[in-house]
């Protein structure tokens, strides 16, 4: 009978560069400033480190394949470093190869590494999506962006549940509005402005209905994690985070190639949800979880989310949203770091980026926007598009 | 008895106003003005989709897999070596083992290639052939050509069973004469002197082929119930059938006013135009304009009556929209380079081994449908996509070229590249079933709606011409109510 990953690894040292357009800095710079801070939060050294996992997913624009650019930046001594690569979830891979070898007892030790530096490409928004959705989608799908992609979903929500272009932005602005607040509260985040609800509904339209604030940022950064078994967790720190869950779910196909799908919601969201849920034995996510930190590229994919890990009952996220349920003095915080809204999106750091900030809460050393006695914290990463995905769901408490 | 059996014809939705044409560059030409409006080809078409959407309409509820042989007239091909009546036969869903051609290099090689898929079916090795004309042609900023141009498509289709129009007769005249042309590296037309043209040409060929023909089968000009041929000229136009001897009620209506002059399709057009206002007896007779003439006649028969349900000439002229800025034409065009950004510029390679695998899922829209439990899938899948079912390798072809389908989500994106921002798409759900993500075109963000009716249309889905590579793929478009 598999047992699961519950309670069998502890988070013992994390670190996180600050996400934005780092015209100045290299992905190696990226690397080493992650793994430099984490290391020290760790209080361990390179060569207590025998295996790391590392990811990075728009590697062609910036490090190329393989996991030698972790080897040779860090110099690691000929170590088994494994690259990992699942759309923007490849951050919550990385921990999760981590976890899984430390829990198997191959390793005591791994390290989680995840960069990712996307303004070297001479435009706005990410790569483009032909160089990772493969050579025959070039032939037969849409040139689509991932604001397009996601704004289908949009279009098919506020027509599900009679939402008026109006009253569905005003929502989704709601989503976004709250996120730039956070994002004020937190040095590392890549935009740090308070923008008005009415601010985000004006502004230009990327892929209607989505506008500009609707979007998250494109962001340079890296973050990196130490993960140990949970018997030697203390020997290294007091406070340890503990692995509850970690599971992940993709897409069947049947989602864009089936008609059952309603995208109005994410069905890999839901299933891997589930399964996190039954792994670490919570029954009332809505009631047991204390934050968290959710996928949202785009506002519409927060706003799903809520309902797809059943924060929210489907159908009844705008309710939650518009009393105040995710804000960082609600009763369940979500993005308390400004999100992939406000922290940035540099994509396969952005998984361990929520870990980071969850690993600090539950530490309680979020600074001024440290949440109340946090027991459970939740991260959802999402890769690809809401017809054809995969998301990461990790859950670590105390 | 060979004739035509079917018709089709494609006029792209968008028309330009000639004002706006001149307002743009006629300071630079002020002798340009002409009146009326034209028919400009969407971004997305060329000559090679409009020829398959004239067929389409032709083949409308007819046979595919007994079709022999597809013959393309056109000038227009965007490649001087790729032969574009293969990619339309594929587009169409043809068999195989037909034959395939192009007719080039003047703009009387409609009529050349209707005559050759006659001569084909009369010689006994081919039943059915289709020949279809299209052009989309070039002029430069502030030349008449430019004011005349128009692009358009037809589509007949041959065959000795069923005739709605016997072919009786022919002559055809060819002189080398190098009214327009174009070299190797040209883009645009060199042209000769326009006053040449008309007075040594176009109002001599017409009436010889023409004379000659009745002449030969000792017919006079008052047999006909209409005489079809091209308009460079209004004035000549008419002239040329007066001095035949024609009421001008018998003259057929040319389009210049509201195509524009379509070059090899031009006389196609006006003939399909003519078989849809045709009765039972009508004698028909049909000439061509270029390096000489092709004259031939026709007998309308009773058959016709059952070819009425076709989009034609009359219907793809009542669905227009204006277009009504001459950059945007001009940039549709690729006459003034635009700015794509990097992001535009970003073209891979087509992998040609791989379009030729898929050439069918590509060009001709096949999916597969599950034996098991009839679920209809696209792309083809080996492994039923419906959860509840999941047979392995229990699929059969199924196209979806022909299928109706419905919105059922869709976005504008303006961060996409498009010659025609914002990109359009959205996911299709088909009637029957089936599922996918497809661009939309000839619509606005503003007109569409989930749940409207979509029908499919081949289109240029990319090009690379730094490579010299044009990608062809369907697209929804919405149905006009």
């Amino acid at each position: 009978m598999a047992e699961g990953i519950k309670d069998k690894v502890a988070i013992i040292g994390m670190g996180c560069t600050k996400f934005g357009e780092s015209w100045d800095k290299s992905y190696e710079d990226l690397i080493v400033d992650a793994f430099k801070e984490c290391i020290e939060d760790a209080g361990i050294e390179k060569k207590d480190i025998p295996a790391a996992w590392f990811a990075s997913c728009f590697d062609e624009v910036f490090a190329g394949k393989a996991g030698t650019p972790l080897s040779t930046t860090l110099k690691l001594p000929f170590l088994p470093v494994t690259r990992v690569e699942n759309f923007c979830a490849s951050g919550t891979e990385a921990l999760r190869g981590a976890a899984y070898a430390v829990a198997s007892g191959v390793y005591d030790i791994a390290l989680a590494l995840g960069v990712e530096k996307l303004k070297d490409t001479g435009y706005g928004g990410l790569p483009d999506f032909g160089s990772v959705m493969g050579t025959k989608n070039r032939l037969i799908t849409p040139n689509m962006t991932a604001p397009g992609a996601f704004a289908m979903m949009a279009t098919r929500y506020f027509s599900v549940y009679n939402l008026s272009p109006e009253e569905g932005k005003r929502m989704l602005a709601r989503i976004s509005a709250k996120s730039h607040h956070n994002g004020t509260l937190n040095p590392k985040a890549h935009l740090r402005r308070e923008v008005t609800v009415e601010q985000i509904m004006n502004a230009p339209i990327v892929a209607w209905p989505l506008g500009l604030f609707d979007c998250c940022g494109v962001s340079d950064g890296g973050a990196a994690a130490i993960v140990t078994r949970a018997d030697m967790a203390k020997k290294f720190r007091p406070d340890p985070v503990y692995v509850k869950s970690l599971q992940i779910a993709l897409s069947s196909g049947e989602e864009i190639g089936y008609t059952d799908f309603d995208y109005a919601h994410v069905e890999t969201g839901y299933r891997a949800g589930q399964r996190a849920y039954r792994e670490a034995g919570i029954t009332n996510p809505r009631e047991e979880i204390s934050m968290a930190e959710l996928h949202d590229c785009f506002s519409i994919t927060e706003c799903v989310t809520y309902e797809d890990l059943q924060f929210s009952a489907r159908g009844r996220a705008r309710e939650d949203i518009e009393s105040g349920r995710f804000d960082l003095d609600g009763p369940q915080p979500v993005q308390p770091d400004g999100g992939l809204k406000c922290f940035g999106h540099p994509i396969a750091a952005s998984g361990l980026r929520m870990i980071y900030e969850m690993y600090k809460q539950l530490q309680g050393k979020a600074g001024p926007r440290q949440i109340k006695n946090p027991k459970l914290a939740l991260t959802h990463n999402m890769g690809g598009m809401p017809a054809l995905n995969l998301i990461g769901v990790s859950i670590v408490g105390l | 008895m060979v004739g035509i059996t079917s018709y089709g014809a494609y006029i792209p939705r968008y028309r330009i106003n000639r004002n706006t044409i001149y307002s743009a560059m006629g300071w630079l030409n002020p002798a340009t003005l002409m009146p009326g409006e034209k028919a400009v080809a969407n971004c997305d078409e060329d000559n090679i989709s409009m020829a398959v959407a004239a067929s389409l309409d032709c083949l409308n509820g007819l046979e595919r897999e007994k079709i022999e042989g597809l013959y393309l007239a056109t000038t227009t091909s965007p490649y001087r070596e790729r032969q574009a009546a293969g990619i339309v036969a594929t587009a169409l869903d043809l068999r195989p083992e037909i034959r395939t051609a192009d007719f080039t290099d003047s703009i009387k090689a409609g009529t050349t290639a209707l005559l050759a898929a006659c001569d084909a079916i009369k010689g006994g090795s081919a039943k059915r052939v289709i020949a279809c004309a299209a052009d989309s042609r070039l002029g430069k900023a502030g030349s008449a050509q430019e004011e005349i141009y128009g692009d358009g498509a037809a589509a007949l289709l041959l065959g000795d069973s069923g005739v709605i129009a016997t072919l009786e007769g022919s002559y055809s005249v060819s002189y080398d004469f190098t009214d327009h042309w174009r070299g190797e590296e040209d883009k645009f037309d060199r042209t000769w002197e326009d006053r040449w043209i008309r007075d040594v040409g176009y109002t001599k060929f017409i009436p010889e082929a023409i004379s000659g023909l009745l002449k030969k089968y000792e017919l006079s000009i008052k047999d006909f119930a209409k005489v079809v041929y091209p308009a460079l000229y209004v004035r000549e136009h008419a002239a040329i059938g007066k001095g035949l001897g024609a009421d001008p009620g018998q003259i057929q209506q040319q389009m210049l006013a509201t195509v524009g002059d379509s070059g090899v399709a031009s006389p196609l057009m006006m003939l399909v135009a003519a078989l849809e206002d045709a009765k039972p007896g009508d004698k028909i007779l049909l000439a061509s304009y270029g390096n000489g003439s092709d004259a031939m006649f026709f007998q309308v028969t009773q058959e016709i009556d059952k070819v009425r349900d076709r989009r034609g000439i009359k219907g793809h002229l009542a669905l227009k929209r204006e277009l009504t800025s001459y950059e945007k034409y001009a940039a549709f065009r690729g006459t003034i380079p635009i700015e794509k950004g990097i992001r535009g510029d970003e073209i891979a390679f087509t992998q040609l081994s791989n379009l030729w695998r898929e050439r069918r899922v590509v060009l001709a829209l096949y999916g597969s449908k599950c034996k098991r439990c009839g679920t209809p899938q696209y792309p083809p899948q080996r492994i039923c996509v419906r959860p509840d079912c999941g047979a392995i390798d229990e699929m059969e072809d199924y196209r979806f070229s022909d299928k109706k389908g419905h919105l059922f989500t869709y976005t504008g994106d303006s961060l996409a590249f498009s010659t025609s921002p914002p990109a359009i798409y959205g996911m299709i759900d088909f009637e029957g079933g089936g599922r996918y993500n497809f661009d939309l075109t000839d619509c606005d963000l503003d007109s569409i709606k989930v749940g409207m009716p979509v029908e499919m249309s081949f289109r240029r889905k990319y090009a690379d011409p730094a490579r010299g590579i044009y990608g062809y793929f369907w697209k929804a478009v919405p149905v006009q109510a």
